[in-house]
């Protein structure tokens, strides 16, 4: 790398902070400004906290359910009304009926499953795990090719652009479900050396990955097409800075706080498609715990067991919300256009 | 306006033509870089008896042994001109519009999905009005009164509405208002030429239910489009030139912001026509999208082949509806195009 090269980085023009200061905040770096405009906006921060603990939980699913739960997959076939496979309101006495909370108490803190009667507990914190991760690694694949995809089109313009721009139009009205559908459908077990959910899995990132990275692809797309006019790259380029210096020194830094609040928006979506696809079979396979899957048995059993629709569905829902309000704050916090 | 709609079919038939491509990569060419073998790749259209002589015959009969060009070739030929697969001494026709034939239950596909339409398509237009309209009514109203009691439950309803996946509201509507209090019945599909009233009737809650997610997004969509367009310039110019509100709410401003609208609410009538999985699943209603879902767990892959590329075909001609009823609504696209 050449002297006049490393000049334009060492100046203050390409650094974000260098806006914040221009437009008199004073000595704050637009990430302070974000961070104080966050903390007032409640709904945001409570979105945030929820999300954390929704981290902690996935994370700690196999503490948490030895803590408070037993096992996912242990069966109480015990407490469990066989004709109908509801929850017994008293395993003792048969003759009570069925207990329409599910079989909720201290032992089984959200109830137990109709039939099997796995607890419930142990299989949300589980399911938080397999919703986390599927929606985490997926929204990362889409980063990937929507931040590298929206840089090469918004930078180099031409064809090139009007190529990829047509590409991202065209994935965006394909009929995901319906491929995801297929995929798993013609992907047999065994291939690319993986088996079973790891399979399942990877299908489930790739499909996701593959075909939502538009979104993220448009909004770097559009923010390229801004930056590159900026004082700040042309200064670059007037010092002989080369495409690759000015992509990776002055736009891309530029773009993480884009990226970051975009993604944090994609994760619910990625979530609910997720669900989505176990709720119809072709997500995760049994045993492992998914929302989806439980809310695809619950489809027989919500006459006995309302229990089990409300508690994976509100799983779902609470999850999904929080990363919504969490995005759409972060998103109102990094505005530059919003008030100070 | 001529080379407009010319310019929109010509981008209508790119897309379609890339659309029947990406189809075929993922049924004919995916399971090989997924590892499988010609013949593993026959066993999956062979249907129920795969004895090797069957699988030979499916090779031959699909080309799966030919160049990856050639069988794409005879794939388009089949939409077409329609396909002709021979059993030794036996010959089956699935004629044009080829979307494959089930070797399983020995049916075309095509027909079995014109089949089903009517029900998705009862469901999607139905949902479909009942979407826009509340979407766009509950959108306007929570705009113009921006801030009010209204506007602010309105706008809670549709961010939980949002991040509310369907196959929990439905499971929800089936668990309390079907089953628990007894305000629907069982829904079900009662074609609307036999009896329009049990059409309604069965189909109302699916309706509700599909058009509660879309309404969330598009009151959301219209309120945040409304409150742009009233802060430009030339609402300030209606209303200081003495329009009342009522004129200026309707014809000023509303108009610019329907047209995202109903971009949106084409490709969104598409998804839906091109099958309603998930709706379709929750209500036990057997549509197209149904029935992809049950070919999943048959491994009746033709049959997921041709649902998947209906589908594609409805987002396509959608895409193309939009486009074209776009100078209609923005009388820029007429003079620019």
């Amino acid at each position: 790398m050449t002297a006049p090269m490393d000049a334009p980085e060492s100046s203050q023009h390409a650094d974000p902070e260098a806006a914040a200061r221009g437009s008199g905040a004073a000595n704050r770096s637009l990430g302070q400004i974000a961070w104080q405009r966050f903390r007032r906006d409640r709904i945001g921060m409570a979105g945030g906290v929820v999300v954390l603990l929704l981290i902690l939980v996935a994370l700690l699913a196999p503490l948490l359910a030895s803590w408070f739960g037993s096992p996912p997959n242990q069966f109480h076939q015990d407490l469990i009304e066989p004709l109908t496979g509801g929850v017994l309101r008293d395993p003792d006495d048969p003759a009570e009926g069925i207990d329409p909370w599910g079989g909720i108490s201290t032992e089984h803190l959200l109830g137990l499953e109709p039939v099997n009667g796995r607890d419930l507990f142990s299989r949300i914190v589980y399911g938080a795990r397999t919703s986390l991760l599927v929606a985490t690694v997926a929204t990362l694949v889409c980063v990937v090719i929507g931040t590298v995809l929206g840089i090469v089109a918004g930078y180099f313009g031409g064809w090139v652009d009007v190529a990829i721009s047509r590409a991202m139009d065209i994935f965006l009205a394909f009929p995901l479900l319906l491929f995801a559908i297929a995929l798993v459908g013609v992907v047999p077990d065994g291939a690319f050396g993986l088996t079973g959910n790891g399979l399942r899995i990877g299908v489930l990132v790739f499909i996701i990955g593959f075909f939502n990275w538009p979104y993220i692809g448009r909004i770097v797309r559009g923010q390229t097409l801004t930056l590159k006019e900026r004082e700040f790259v042309e200064a670059a380029h007037s010092l002989g800075a080369g495409s690759a210096h000015i992509v990776f020194r002055e736009i891309l830094p530029n773009l993480l706080t884009p990226i970051l609040v975009y993604s944090t928006l994609l994760i619910p979506t990625n979530i609910l498609f997720e669900a989505a696809l176990s709720f119809l079979g072709v997500g995760i396979n049994p045993p492992m715990a998914t929302w989806g899957g439980m809310l695809d048995n619950a489809l027989r059993f919500y006459t006995t067991s309302p229990h089990f629709v409300i508690i994976p569905g509100l799983a779902i829902f609470v999850t999904v919300l929080a990363f919504n309000l969490f995005g759409d704050g972060l998103r109102d916090a990094f505005d530059p256009r919003s008030s100070d | 306006m001529l080379t407009y709609i010319l310019r929109r079919l010509g981008a209508g038939l790119l897309l379609l033509a890339v659309v029947t491509m990406v189809t075929f990569a993922i049924f004919y060419v995916v399971p090989r870089w997924a590892g499988r073998t010609t013949e593993q790749l026959a066993t999956m259209y062979v249907g129920r008896a795969p004895t090797p002589e069957a699988i030979q015959a499916t090779i031959d009969r699909l080309g799966l042994d030919q160049p990856v060009i050639v069988q794409f070739g005879e794939f388009v030929r089949g939409i077409f001109l329609g396909a002709e697969y021979r059993f030794g001494n036996d010959t089956i026709e699935c004629a044009a519009p080829c979307f494959g034939y089930s070797f399983q239950n020995y049916q075309e596909v095509f027909p079995e999905i014109v089949a089903r339409l009517p029900v998705t398509a009862s469901l999607a237009f139905g949902a479909g009005v009942i979407w826009l309209v509340g979407g766009i009514l509950v959108g306007v109203v929570s705009a113009v009164w921006k801030g009010s009691l209204f506007d602010r439950l309105a706008m809670a309803v549709a961010l939980a509405g949002v991040s509310l996946p369907i196959f929990f509201t439905g499971l929800l509507a089936l668990a309390f208002l079907v089953h628990g209090w007894g305000l629907f019945g069982m829904p079900g599909y009662v074609p609307l030429t036999e009896d329009p009233f049990r059409w309604v009737q069965g189909l109302l809650l699916p309706w509700l239910t599909l058009a509660f997610l879309h309404a969330a997004m598009y009151a959301r969509q219209t309120r945040a489009g409304m409150l742009e367009v009233l802060g430009e310039d030339y609402i300030r110019t209606a209303r200081a030139k003495g329009l009342d509100e009522r004129r200026v709410v309707l014809k000023h401003a509303l108009r610019p912001t329907l047209t995202p609208i109903v971009t949106i609410f084409g490709l969104d009538l598409g998804l839906v026509l091109g099958g309603a999985v998930l709706t379709e699943q929750v209500f036990s209603l057997n549509g197209i999208g149904r029935y992809a879902v049950s070919a999943v767990t048959q491994s009746d892959l033709p049959v997921i082949l041709g649902v998947t590329l209906f589908g594609a075909f409805f987002i396509v001609v959608c895409n193309l509806a939009v486009d074209l009823t776009y100078p209609l609504i923005d009388p820029r696209v007429r003079l620019h195009g």
